[in-house]
């Protein structure tokens, strides 16, 4: 099997049911978030977000447990349309220029786009190839060729093709936690997002593992925008270039990971990354 | 060691040990209570059914009463011997007998000779035609019920209708059907009138149990199909449903054995106490599903009450009981079988 990298528009065949812009250049943010608020029934989640999210680059979210940080990421796919109390009250989220919340909409397009890995893996219960290639196939690619290639390439990115390549065939709940982990980030990657949210992908993990998927973030980043949700402050530390913190629905400050972590403006943010409270 | 505590440890009748003898000896009892009379029914109907289906000598089986219809015997004395004969047979033997027979008292007992293939048939028909009903129906629903109603006052009531129809005694259901199918929609006493009836009747088990293993797949499945780009249906149907159906094939079982015994729901929807073309002998393909069929349960019912009783019907009933017990048995057995092989295929 050889290894050829096509254009990533390639991927991207369906037409979108919104007309989108040009992608943005590298400067402009992926995603912009912006006066959003947020509900479950009654009670308000998330107050007034606005924060953009920058092209091919990490952005961590952290705080402590309960802050909204989940919440908002599964706002960036629309993952919580499938909680019938949750609503969006105001503001905007902006995709390629197009609020996502806006009805015309198509959210299956969306989620193409935007990826996500979740806290538990969850391999479905198939072989290793079936996962790789289940969006794909789910789209209506029939193309065994491509089929192949698409899921040797995005075990490659994932650095799983050598622990793997024997056993495609196998069922992928006989991988090791982080194998199943890596297994989630390649059957993402398999259908070319541009976006890949994370949330909280190595709470499940040992160190050993968590070590891999870190080093796996570092190279996606290359190709990708990553969101990452972590309770790790250690881990947004380590992988990410900008982390937003947040307290009770509230986002406190966002910066540069390296300022947030070493001059904070905020002394809220500050107790919390030196493990005063949270 | 003091002397008192170690004879305190040795000491074997506190009022709590044989409290605790005393209810595990009840526990045990109960149980092994219903396995004897489970094992009464077994044996009674295997050795006194097996002795009639089975043969000492080859074939070894009793070919003539799986395959042929039942018929009347005829007992009369030839030659100084007594001789049975079923109905077809006398007839022939009447025929070139005629002189000789006349004045010799021959007595008929109905049923008693032949065998009880149309009812073999009828009652597979029956069975595979309503599970297959009532599992399209069943799964059908609980799809909409677990996976895209959304709860409310209105779907609250409609689970409380559900639990409430398995609850309705099946002479009810064969009184619904005889009422709407039979009478109402015309369909008269036919294959369809109890294929409707036999799937309402087993429908809240199946819907239930449905909803049940729908439930209990993992919800990571669900949002693992719908981040990558699939629709709700297409989550359903490629990662919820496959997992779902080692469970609902567990439920199909239990109504496969309720649809193939009842009696009550057919007697007055489907069943034939006897006709003479088998279920493939029709004119015209429709008629398949507007003909009455004869069912195993109802022959036992009609060879254990409504004919008169001597030692000829002994056969037949436990003959028939003992191949009723098997073919329902047989029928669950290979959903047993097909759900073991999809649990090896799609666990988790």
């Amino acid at each position: 099997m050889v290894t050829v990298a096509p254009a990533m528009s390639d991927i991207r065949s369906a037409a979108p049911a919104v007309p989108v812009a040009a992608p943005p250049a590298a400067a402009r943010p992926a995603i912009e978030i912006d006066r959003l608020d947020f509900f479950y029934g009654a009670a308000q989640a998330l107050h007034g977000i606005t924060l953009g999210i920058p092209e091919r680059q990490v952005t961590a979210f952290i705080g402590p447990s309960g802050c909204g940080k989940t919440t908002l990421l599964r706002c960036l796919n629309r993952m919580n349309d499938l909680i019938g109390i949750a609503r969006v009250a105001g503001g905007q989220i902006r995709f390629d220029g197009v609020d996502i919340n806006d009805p015309r909409v198509d959210v299956i397009e969306l989620r193409k786009r935007v990826g996500m890995v979740f806290q538990k893996s969850n391999p479905f219960p198939k072989s290793i190839y079936d996962n790789l290639t289940y969006g794909l196939r789910i789209q209506g690619e029939k193309n065994r060729a491509r089929l192949d290639e698409i899921a040797e390439r995005s075990l490659r990115s994932a650095a799983l093709w050598d622990e793997v390549k024997d056993r495609l065939q196998a069922s992928a709940l006989g991988l090791s936690g982080g194998q199943q982990q890596r297994l989630c980030i390649a059957r993402a990657i398999a259908v070319e997002p541009e976006i890949i949210l994370m949330d909280e992908p190595c709470s499940a993990l040992d160190p050993l593992a968590t070590a891999k998927i870190e080093e796996l973030i570092h190279d996606l980043k290359q190709r990708f925008t990553i969101v990452i949700v972590t309770h790790n402050m250690q881990q947004a530390a380590r992988v990410s270039d900008r982390t937003a913190f947040f307290y009770l629905g509230k986002l406190v400050e966002y910066a540069e990971t390296r300022t947030i972590f070493t001059n904070p403006a905020n002394p809220q943010t500050e107790a919390y990354v030196s493990g005063r409270f949270g | 060691m003091n002397p008192a505590n170690s004879a305190a440890l040795r000491a074997r009748s506190t009022k709590a040990r044989w409290m605790e003898w005393g209810v595990f000896g009840l526990l045990r009892v109960a149980t092994y209570f219903v396995l004897a009379c489970a094992a009464v029914v077994f044996l009674d109907i295997g050795i006194k059914g097996g002795a009639v289906v089975f043969r000492r000598h080859a074939p070894f089986i009793n070919i003539p009463f799986l395959t042929e219809a039942p018929e009347t015997l005829n007992v009369f004395e030839w030659e100084g011997r007594k001789r049975t004969m079923g109905d077809r047979e006398f007839r022939t033997f009447r025929a070139q007998h005629a002189a000789e027979l006349k004045g010799v008292q021959v007595e008929a007992y109905v049923y008693s000779a032949g065998g009880i293939f149309p009812n073999i048939v009828g009652t597979i028909l029956l069975v595979l035609g309503s599970i297959g009903l009532a599992l399209v129906l069943g799964v059908l629903s609980a799809i909409y019920l677990s996976e895209y109603a959304v709860d409310g006052p209105f779907i609250r009531f409609v689970r409380l209708s559900i639990l409430n129809l398995a609850g309705v005694p099946s002479i009810v259901y064969g009184l619904f059907g005889f009422g709407f199918f039979v009478i109402l929609l015309g369909w008269n006493v036919s294959l369809l009138a109890g294929w409707f009836t036999l799937a309402f009747m087993v429908l809240p088990v199946v819907i239930t149990a449905s909803e049940e293993a729908l439930r209990s797949v993992p919800g990571g499945y669900r949002e693992g199909s719908l981040a990558l780009g699939a629709t709700k249906l297409q989550a359903i149907l490629t990662n919820v449903l496959p997992y779902a159906l080692p469970g609902i094939l567990t439920s199909s079982v239990l109504a496969i054995a309720r649809v193939a015994g009842e009696t009550a729901p057919i007697m007055f929807t489907t069943a034939f106490v006897v006709r003479d073309e088998l279920p493939w002998q029709v004119k015209q393909w429709t008629d398949f599903f507007f003909q009455g069929v004869m069912a195993l349960p109802y022959h036992i019912y009609v060879v254990a009450s409504k004919i008169p009783q001597n030692q000829y019907t002994h056969d037949v009933q436990y003959g028939t009981a003992f191949v009723f017990l098997f073919t329902v048995a047989a029928i669950a057995l290979t959903s047993v079988v097909l759900r073991t092989r999809l649990r090896k295929k799609y666990r988790w």
